[in-house]
C-alpha cells in the first residue's frame, strides 16, 4: 500500500463504546441521556427493522421458502446478518474440542433476532460457590442488581407473571398472553409429571409501554426473530441506540472493526484503532473512557490483542483470566407428535414470537448428580409453513391412523399423501432444556498464534469441553421430556438419547449464551473487572457485555447484561463527576 | 396511536416498502411458476448471491420434464387445490438444487436411476412410459417399509423428492391456502377459541384468565 496511513479523528469523546448490542446499546442510552458525548463503533452495517423488513413476508416471497443460507443461518427471513462462519473472519479450535461462535455484525448485534427470553437471575444465581461449592460467587448479589432489573423492566418492557418464586424473582411485568392449545396440553402433562409451567417472560409489549410513543404494542404475528416494524419487542437497535442517537450526543460509525484498545505510557486507555470495512483504511479515535461491548469473546479478543509495555499480557489481563471461564448454556431437545391434535381446526395461533409458557427450574436444593439447573422452553402449534414443512412424512404417516381411521403404509404419493400433510399439520411439539454449565478455567478462548483475519487481526482459538455435570444434566433433561410426553399422550419422533451422543447435549456455543471471559471479582489476581464492570488494571476501561459474568445461571443472559450495563454506565457518570476516571 | 389506525399504518408501510424494493430488483416474470426476486431485506452479499444463482441453470429440459411429472404424481390436483406443478414446485426445486448444492447429485443421480429402471422395465425413459408403467415403478420406491432392499437408492431419491415437493407446495400461496394457515397478519391473540377448548375438554384456569392480556372488543 503506497499511501498507507492512519487517519486520526480530531475529536476526543467522553466515551467510546465498541459494539451496539444489549450492553453497548444500554451504555449509549444511559450516557447520552446524561449529556455525555459518546462515539459508538459497530462492526456491521446500519439496521432498522422499519427499513430492513422481513416481517410479515410470506414463504413464497423467498425463492428458498425461508430456508437458511450461509449468510442467514437462522432462515431467509431472520433478522441476523452473519452467523456461525463469517467470510474472511475465521476462528479456530484447539485439540479437537468444539465451540461454535455466532457473530451478528449489524446495528443491535444479536439482539435483533434473539428469543427475547428475559429472565432475572435470583439471589442464589449470584452465589453459586456458597450454594454448592462449584465455580465462584459474584462480588455482587441480587439486591445490588434488583433496582436495575426494575429500571430495565420499565424502560424496555417484559411480560410475565409474579409467582413468588425466590430464584425466579417477581418483576414489573406486562400481562402475558394466554397459552396456545398445545401449551395447555403441555401444561397439563407437565403438572401430572410434577413439573411447574408458568407464563413465559419475554420482552415483547403485550400492552403499549407507558410514556413511550416511539414503540407500538405487539400485534401477535409470532415473528420477533425477523425484527419488528413497530418496535413491539426489544432490540438494542430500535429500543436503545435509536433513542440514544436522537439525543444528539452520540456519533455512530458503522462497519468499524475494532483492532486494538490504545493506551498511554501510564497504561490508561486513550482510544480505539479500527479498520473501516468500507474503505479498508485505518482510523484512530480518542476518548476519555472506553466501554467494550463487542460480545464476551470479541471483547476478550480485543483486550488480548491490545498489548503494550504497560500491559504486556494484553489489556486488563495481569490476572491472566481474560478469555478463561468461558461458558455457554447447555441445550438438549426433544420433538414429537400429539396424536390427539391431528385434523385440528384452523385459527390464527401465531401469538407472540415465542412460547407463551415455560418451566423454571423446579429442583433447586434437591440432591442430584449434577449441581445446576435448567429451564424448559416449549414449541409447537399452527405455525406458518416454511422450508422443511412436511419433511420426513414417511416417519409419521405410517404410524398413526389417517383421517379415515385406517393406518396406511409409510410414505406414499398422490391425493392420499396430500391429505396427510393437512391432517398432521399443527400436531407437532418441541421441548428444549437450557441449563447452567459450571464456569471452568480450562474452558477458554485465546489468541491463535498462527492465524489472522482478513483485516490482519489475530483471531480467537477456542478450547471447550463439557464436563460430566453438563452431560448428566442433559440426560436429566431428556428423561424429564419423556415424562412430560408420556403424561400428555405424545410420541417422541426425535430419536433416542444415549451416552454415545451425550444425551443430545448441544455443542458448546450453539445456544449463543457464551459469557464469563472477563469475569468480575474483588480480587484483581482472579478477575478482570471489578463489581462495576471496570477493569482492575485500567480505571477508564469498562466491559459491559456477557464477559463479566461469573456464572450464567439457567437464565438467558440478556436481561442481566442490560441491568449491569445500566449500572456500570451510571457508575461511569458518577466517577467522571468526581474526576476519578 | 389508536390501535386500529396503527395496524392500518403498518399494513400500508409494509406494502409501500415492498413496492420500493421490488422496483429496484431485476425484472423477472412474476406469478406462481417463476421465481420472483426478493422483496424483503437483503444485504449486498445476499443480492449478489441471488443474482449469481439466477444466472445459472442446473437441470436440463428432460430432467425438468421428469421432475414436473414426478411432483404431480406426488401432489396432484384435487378438490381443494391444484397440483404441485401448478404451484410452481419444479421452479422451486431447480432453485433449491442451485442454492443447496448438496442436493444436486442425489437429485440428478436419482432422476437418472429412475430412467434406467424405466428403460429396463419398459424400454423408454420415465416420462415416456405409460401411466401404468410409471405407477408400477413409483409404487416400488414410494413406500420405504415395503420396498425391496435392492431398490433402496430409489427409495432415498423418492423420499428427497417427496420432501422437496411437499415443502415447495405447502409454502406456495396455493399450498398455504389449502393448508388453512390463517396467520401472518396483525391480530389480537386472546386465547384458543372456545369451541376448540370444548372439543378437547380444556379450559383456562381462573388465574390465567385474571393475569392474561385483555383486549377491548
Amino acid at each position: 500500500m503506497a499511501d498507507f496511513q492512519i487517519r486520526k479523528n480530531p475529536k476526543t469523546y467522553d466515551v467510546c463504546i465498541v459494539g451496539s448490542g444489549a450492553g453497548g446499546g444500554m451504555a449509549a442510552y444511559v450516557l447520552a441521556n446524561a449529556g455525555v458525548k459518546v462515539l459508538m463503533l459497530e462492526a456491521g452495517p446500519m439496521y432498522d427493522p422499519r427499513i430492513n423488513i422481513t416481517q410479515l413476508k410470506w414463504p413464497w416471497e423467498s425463492p428458498r421458502r425461508g430456508a437458511s443460507t450461509a449468510l442467514r443461518n437462522f432462515g431467509d427471513f431472520d433478522a441476523a446478518y452473519g452467523g456461525w462462519d463469517l467470510d474472511g473472519e475465521p476462528y479456530t479450535r484447539k485439540d479437537g474440542t468444539k465451540f461454535d461462535w455466532f457473530r451478528s455484525r449489524m446495528l443491535g448485534g444479536r439482539t435483533n433476532h434473539w428469543g427475547r427470553i428475559s429472565l432475572r437471575f435470583g439471589p442464589k444465581d449470584f452465589k453459586g460457590k456458597s450454594t454448592d461449592g462449584y465455580g465462584d460467587d459474584w462480588p455482587i448479589g441480587y439486591d445490588d442488581v434488583a433496582p436495575y432489573y426494575d429500571k430495565v423492566d420499565q424502560l424496555i418492557g417484559v411480560f410475565g407473571s409474579n409467582e413468588n418464586l425466590v430464584d425466579d424473582p417477581d418483576s414489573i411485568f406486562l400481562p402475558p398472553p394466554k397459552p396456545r392449545l398445545h401449551e395447555l396440553m403441555i401444561k397439563k402433562g407437565a403438572a401430572a409429571a410434577g413439573i411447574p409451567v408458568i407464563p413465559s417472560r419475554l420482552s415483547m409489549l403485550t400492552k403499549p409501554l407507558p410514556n413511550n410513543p416511539d414503540r407500538g404494542a405487539c400485534f401477535f404475528c409470532g415473528q420477533c426473530n425477523r425484527g419488528c416494524q413497530v418496535y413491539g419487542d426489544f432490540s438494542s437497535s430500535s429500543v436503545l441506540v435509536n433513542p440514544a442517537l436522537k439525543t444528539g450526543n452520540v456519533d455512530l460509525i458503522t462497519n468499524a472493526m475494532a483492532r486494538e484498545v490504545l493506551t498511554d505510557n501510564a497504561g490508561a486507555a486513550t482510544g480505539i484503532s479500527y479498520v473501516d470495512k468500507t474503505d479498508m483504511q485505518e482510523y484512530v479515535v480518542s476518548a476519555k473512557v472506553i466501554v467494550l461491548a463487542a460480545s464476551a469473546c470479541e471483547s476478550s479478543r480485543l483486550l488480548l490483542n491490545s498489548k503494550s509495555a504497560a500491559h504486556p499480557n494484553g489489556l486488563a489481563n495481569s490476572s491472566n483470566v481474560v478469555g478463561k471461564y468461558l461458558h455457554d448454556s447447555t441445550g438438549a431437545h426433544t420433538s414429537g407428535i400429539l396424536p390427539h391434535l391431528v385434523g385440528r381446526k384452523r385459527y390464527n395461533e401465531d401469538g407472540v414470537g415465542g412460547a407463551h409458557i415455560y418451566s423454571p427450574w423446579w429442583l433447586r436444593g434437591k440432591k442430584m448428580d449434577f449441581p445446576r439447573g435448567y429451564h424448559i422452553e416449549y414449541g409447537g402449534g399452527l405455525g406458518m409453513p416454511g422450508y422443511g414443512f412436511g419433511f420426513g412424512i414417511q416417519n409419521t404417516n405410517g404410524k398413526y391412523p389417517g383421517r379415515d381411521g385406517s393406518t396406511k403404509p409409510a410414505g406414499g404419493y398422490g391425493a392420499s399423501l396430500k391429505d396427510d400433510y393437512r391432517y398432521f399439520y399443527g400436531a407437532t411439539f418441541g421441548m428444549s432444556g437450557r441449563g447452567e454449565a459450571i464456569a471452568r478455567e480450562d474452558n477458554y478462548c485465546e489468541i491463535d498464534p498462527n492465524t489472522v483475519d482478513k483485516f490482519g487481526i489475530p483471531v480467537l482459538r477456542f478450547n471447550y469441553k463439557w464436563s460430566d455435570f453438563e452431560i448428566r444434566q442433559a440426560k436429566h433433561m431428556k428423561e424429564t421430556f419423556d415424562e412430560i410426553v408420556d403424561a400428555m399422550g405424545g410420541v417422541v419422533t426425535s430419536g433416542k438419547a444415549t451416552a454415545e451422543n451425550n444425551y443430545g447435549l448441544s455443542n458448546p456455543g450453539q445456544i449463543i449464551h457464551e459469557v464469563g471471559t472477563t469475569r468480575m471479582g474483588t480480587d484483581p489476581k482472579r478477575s478482570a473487572v471489578n463489581k462495576y464492570n471496570q477493569a482492575h488494571d485500567c480505571k477508564n476501561l469498562f466491559v459491559v457485555d456477557g464477559g463479566p459474568f461469573v456464572s450464567q445461571a439457567d437464565k438467558n443472559p440478556t436481561w442481566t447484561i442490560l441491568a449491569l450495563a445500566m449500572r456500570a454506565s451510571e457508575y461511569i457518570i458518577e466517577e467522571s463527576k468526581k474526576q476519578n476516571i | 396511536m389508536d390501535r386500529r389506525k396503527y395496524l392500518k399504518t403498518l399494513a400500508l408501510g409494509t406494502v409501500s416498502t415492498g413496492v420500493i424494493l421490488e422496483s429496484c430488483a431485476p425484472e423477472t416474470k412474476t406469478g406462481e411458476t417463476a421465481i420472483a426476486p426478493p422483496s424483503y431485506d437483503r444485504t449486498p452479499e445476499e443480492l449478489a448471491y441471488y443474482n449469481k444463482i439466477m444466472s445459472q441453470k442446473f437441470f436440463d429440459e428432460h430432467e425438468m420434464k421428469t421432475i414436473t411429472t414426478l411432483v404431480d404424481i406426488i401432489i396432484p390436483k384435487d378438490d381443494t387445490s391444484g397440483s404441485a406443478s401448478e404451484a410452481g414446485v419444479p421452479a422451486f426445486i431447480e432453485f433449491i438444487a442451485k442454492d443447496m448444492p448438496r442436493h444436486q447429485t442425489p437429485l440428478r443421480g436419482g432422476l437418472k436411476w429412475l430412467d434406467i429402471q424405466s428403460m429396463k422395465a419398459s424400454g423408454v425413459s420415465f416420462v415416456d412410459a405409460s401411466q401404468t408403467d410409471q405407477t408400477k415403478l413409483i409404487d416400488s420406491i414410494a413406500f420405504p417399509e415395503k420396498a425391496k432392499p435392492e431398490l433402496a437408492q430409489g427409495v432415498a431419491f423418492f423420499n428427497l423428492l417427496r420432501d422437496l415437493t411437499a415443502t415447495g407446495f405447502f409454502t406456495s400461496e396455493m399450498g398455504i391456502k389449502d393448508l388453512g394457515y390463517v396467520g401472518n397478519k396483525p391480530n389480537q391473540w386472546d386465547g384458543v377459541p372456545q369451541d376448540v377448548l370444548d372439543q378437547y375438554g380444556l379450559q383456562y384456569d381462573a388465574k390465567t384468565l385474571e393475569i392474561s392480556v385483555k383486549f377491548e372488543s
